[in-house]
């Protein structure tokens, strides 16, 4: 076991595949001799070489189609889009080309490849270089969104989704990666849309992503104070979507909240709200309450960012709310 | 611009040669004539049925023709080895074609059939055979370069010596990713050889009358640090040439290739387009510059029997028509499909 941040951790996995497998290759804005504007990549250009760890020019489309075409052709690239945000810049290839082409081809062709991106808020970066968009790529058929909140995940979920036959976008939330956490010794591999449990709790479920995780259950220790104890399920995948995980703990305690980074309007909380309602609604003794940033483009400054993310406060009220 | 000749014999437009400084190479041996005949009159007749066959309802939603275009996809593939790859655009039957994909195939995927190539899952503007190297065909104006330069890229990687052959339009080189693809394929050594069919018109807009320089392909290819390279994409044996010599470069390592083929479509845009917003003389021109009469009168002055040409427009005259009986003997797709192949694993469940 050894402890590790969550963006050294991204090297540490890349490593792990490249290591395993030569026809892995990263490409990206700076990921090589920089090691990455955010210092997740740091000496995978020593290790593996430039032909392995490519630096590109600031061509999102160039580095998505390389990837998709090297991706039917024999290699299983790593392709960094450096913020989340500059997906705006080639959804065509995300959504029209790579998400779509095994199916229009009726399975001629597959595209093993991983799209990686620093996600999310907190940073301060303002309104272009801090959304969760998350819920965009889940929106389109033939995409598996992966966003883990834990250096150990990190690793193991970054394995799964490299070793996958099918396009992966890898969530990275940008304020985890100086977080710090146990990684095993050894090959870690986990698999896609298996949600974890990370808190029991009889009297509600809260369901989060990435860095609304250690958000929920820092909530989940004020309510414990109360004398509520809740179920934190850190989702880990949102396609594939662990269901089963959900609708067993829905079961059990007959409450529900989301706590989602992204704006109101269609986020992932909304579909999971709706599967619960559909498939558990009797079992259910209050509303299903989402917590979520409000429908708003985030705001640079520390203060205003607070205010518009899911805060610990607010979670605890959700809860609360939910309850009654 | 580099070695721009004069091919005497329409007083076209000129031919480049790849490189430079090597001139027209001799012309390919006649059994490759004959191939690039026999594709080029193939793929004439069967365009020419798929029109007929819209127009009758049973080719359903779009079809981009390429009647006229066929001595740019003909030299071409005749120019590649089985292992080099194709992508083209929605107009990318002859491609298709080209590459050796079922006749049959093609039309049942035309007509929305259970035998298409696709199954009917990507219909006219997505025809794919990747047993063939022909990897895909794409309908969002653009993309496909940077992809193709992905392949380009994994050949160089996985030291194959394979060359990705692209094919576009002249619309094409006004969008973001034309500049992506170009610059990366040059900074990185691809090779991919770029093709663009310029037939002068986008949809219904004149290149000319949106575009900075008036060679839409070759007046950026400095930009790129390539040469310029133009050829008469109506004369088969300048396209084959061309292509050989593009192929080749790229072969051996010394980077991608950007070709501006001349060319003309003879209908409109797509599906039942009269194509009426274009002037009756450049129409009139440019029917006259057909490259299938042109090429076989060639082949006959280079001594081509021709009883042998007669043969292959009959072989391609009976080769359609049963690839048409054949598709429309086929049933529609199973329903299943719907639910199919969205993931590797031959479903589309999103949940556990
Ligand atoms: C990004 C994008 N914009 C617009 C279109 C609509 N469209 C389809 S074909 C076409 C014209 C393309 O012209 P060109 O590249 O010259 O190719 P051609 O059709 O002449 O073969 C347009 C505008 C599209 N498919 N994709």
């Amino acid at each position: 076991m050894a402890e590790m941040t969550y963006r050294d951790a991204v090297a540490h996995g890349i490593a792990q595949e490249m290591d395993r497998d030569p026809t892995v290759v990263l490409i990206g804005e700076d990921v090589g001799a920089a090691g990455g504007v955010f210092k997740a990549t740091v000496g995978l250009f020593d290790r593996f070489g430039p032909d392995r760890v490519v630096d590109t020019p600031i061509s999102e489309q160039a580095i998505l189609g390389a990837s998709m075409g090297a991706a039917m052709t024999g290699l299983r690239p790593i392709a960094e889009v450096m913020f989340s945000d500059f997906f705006a810049v080639c959804w065509d290839l995300v959504a029209n080309e790579i998400a779509k082409t095994r199916y229009m081809t009726n399975g001629q062709v597959s595209l093993p490849l991983v799209i990686r991106s620093a996600n999310g808020g907190g940073a301060r970066f303002g309104a272009q270089h801090s959304q969760s968009v998350e819920n965009w790529a889940m929106a389109v058929p033939g995409l598996k969104v992966v966003a883990p909140s834990t250096p150990r995940d990190v690793v193991g979920l970054l394995a799964a989704a490299v070793r996958d036959p099918d396009p992966v976008l890898f969530f990275e939330q940008k304020s985890l990666y100086p977080t710090k956490g146990d990684v095993p010794e050894g090959e870690l591999v986990d698999e896609l849309g298996v949600a974890a449990v990370r808190r029991h709790g009889g009297h509600a479920t809260v369901v989060a992503l990435a860095a609304m995780v250690p958000r929920a259950l820092e909530a989940a220790d004020h309510l414990a104070e109360e004398g509520v104890e809740v179920t934190v399920i850190d989702l880990r995948s949102l396609v594939p979507l662990d269901v089963t995980t959900v609708a067993t703990s829905v079961r059990q305690t007959g409450h529900l909240v989301t706590v989602e980074e992204n704006p109101r309007l269609c986020g992932w909380g909304a579909e999971v709200a709706s599967i619960v309602a559909e498939e558990c609604l009797f079992d259910l003794d209050g509303p299903i309450v989402r917590v979520t940033t409000p429908h708003v483009p985030l705001p640079a400054a520390d203060a205003l960012e607070d205010a518009a993310m899911p805060s610990v406060a607010r979670i605890v009220e959700g809860v609360r709310r939910s309850l009654c | 611009m580099t070695e721009l000749r004069d091919r005497s014999d329409a007083g076209g437009p000129t031919t480049g040669a790849v490189g430079g400084g090597a001139g027209l190479p001799a012309p390919a041996p006649l059994e490759v004539r004959i191939a690039v005949y026999k594709m080029m009159v193939e793929m004439r007749d069967f365009e020419s049925r798929a029109y007929d066959l819209f127009m009758q309802g049973l080719v359903k939603g779009t079809s981009h023709l390429g009647l006229g275009q066929e001595a740019v996809a003909a030299g071409f593939a005749a120019a590649m080895r089985p292992s080099d790859y194709t992508f083209a655009t929605y107009r990318g039957h002859n491609h298709t074609l080209a590459r050796g994909a079922s006749m049959t195939a093609m039309m049942a995927e035309l007509m929305g059939r259970r035998a298409g190539l696709m199954a009917g899952k990507g219909g006219s503007m997505h025809l794919t055979s990747v047993p063939h190297r022909m990897m895909g065909s794409y309908a969002i104006v653009g993309a496909h370069l940077t992809i193709a330069n992905g392949a380009a890229w994994s050949s160089k990687v996985r030291r194959t010596g394979d060359v990705t052959v692209c094919f576009f339009g002249d619309g094409t080189t006004n969008i973001g990713a034309f500049h992506e693809a170009l610059n990366l394929a040059a900074v990185w050594k691809l090779p991919v050889v770029f093709v663009c069919e310029n037939n002068r018109w986008m949809e219904y807009t004149p290149i000319s009358s949106v575009t900075a320089v008036a060679r839409p392909a070759a007046d950026r290819a400095p930009a790129y640090g390539l040469d310029p390279v133009l050829v008469d994409g109506n004369d088969a044996d300048a396209t084959l040439a061309t292509a050989s010599a593009a192929i080749q470069r790229c072969r051996t390592g010394a980077g991608p290739v950007l070709v501006e083929a001349e060319t003309y479509r003879h209908g409109g845009h797509s599906r039942a387009d009269p194509g009426k917003y274009r002037p009756d003389e450049e129409v009139k021109a440019w029917l006259a510059r057909d490259p299938i009469p042109r090429f076989r009168a060639r082949l006959l002055e280079s001594g081509v029997e021709e009883v042998v040409l007669q043969r292959i427009e009959e072989g391609s005259r009976v080769a359609v028509d049963a690839a048409v009986r054949e598709a429309e003997a086929s049933p529609p797709p199973d329903l299943s499909l719907v639910e199919s192949d969205v993931w590797a694993d031959g479903g589309s469940s999103w949940r556990r």
